[in-house]
């Protein structure tokens, strides 16, 4: 019952948030919209007792690529781009593609919907009764996952040392 | 009132992604394009999550926190081309960026 209204509340923040991040005329109003949703999101995973990427979301997504995303608005003058046109020449065709999509999807969820029930009967290499979602979660990322886990990290240097010599005047 | 299953997280994901995709399809300003490619990104994790709680398997969340890192990746990559971008053009008009059309 509380689950169920919880989860409509996220939704409407995730929704709500997303449409209005993308309809905003002024960037910074984009990038607030945009925290909202992303904090719904947050809240869905606490809902689904993913506790560790309720954090991670809240510190990584608010905390830091929200904070990137309003400081290129900060060095970067956007007050002419809020007085132009915002949407594209060919916004009408792009529409009606994601509302085709869209259709299709929906009639997919609806026809299969009944199809999930009998996934939620098989538990497949479930999680040790009273482990904490963090210390499972752990567990699987330092053994079965650790070469993914450190090319990830090779990676994170990648993006960091690339995004260094683009954004600098002169190498 | 129904309870909630993993159908209701599926129709949320994918009113996101469309979301996102109208986002990244429609608007001129590249700070929004890389917003949506955000919204985009969190919808894949909404699907993920939404699995590994229904099959009571790790494996989605593990599977979220690479996407999150990709997304960290990608946006800053995205701000640093954004940043070199407005340096030599003074613009963030995605459709004014032809410098390869003839």
């Amino acid at each position: 019952m509380l689950d169920t209204i919880l989860f409509y509340a996220f939704a409407l923040l995730v929704l709500g948030g997303g449409i209005l991040t993308i309809t905003q005329r002024n960037a910074v109003h984009s990038a607030v919209c945009l925290i909202v949703s992303l904090l719904g999101v947050a809240g869905l995973y606490l809902l689904q007792q993913a506790e560790f990427l309720f954090a991670v979301q809240i510190v990584l997504y608010v905390g830091g690529i929200m904070v990137l995303f309003l400081f290129v608005i900060m060095l970067v003058n956007l007050d002419r781009a809020a007085h132009e046109r915002q949407f594209n020449r060919q916004w009408m065709v792009a529409l009606a593609a994601v509302a085709a999509v869209g259709a299709e999807v929906s009639y997919f969820l609806y026809r299969g919907a009944g199809a999930f029930h009998v996934a939620e009967g098989a538990v497949a290499g479930g999680a040790p009764a009273g482990a904490g979602n963090t210390e499972v979660l752990a567990d699987a990322l330092f053994s079965e996952y650790l070469l993914p886990f450190e090319i990830a990290s090779i990676l994170l240097l990648v993006a960091v040392v690339g995004s260094v010599i683009m954004a600098k005047k002169r190498i | 009132m129904h309870p909630i299953t993993t159908a209701h997280y599926l129709a949320l994901s994918a009113g996101l992604l469309l979301i996102g995709t109208v986002g990244v399809l429609t608007r001129r300003n590249i700070v929004i394009v890389l917003m949506s490619i955000e919204l985009i990104l969190n919808a894949v994790n909404i699907n993920l999550v939404a699995f590994s709680h229904t099959l009571h398997n790790i494996n989605g969340q593990i599977f979220a926190i690479f996407v999150i890192t990709d997304a960290v990746a990608e946006a800053a990559v995205g701000l640093g081309i954004l940043i070199a971008l407005f340096r030599n053009k003074e613009t963030v008009q995605a459709d004014e960026i032809d410098l390869l059309k003839w």
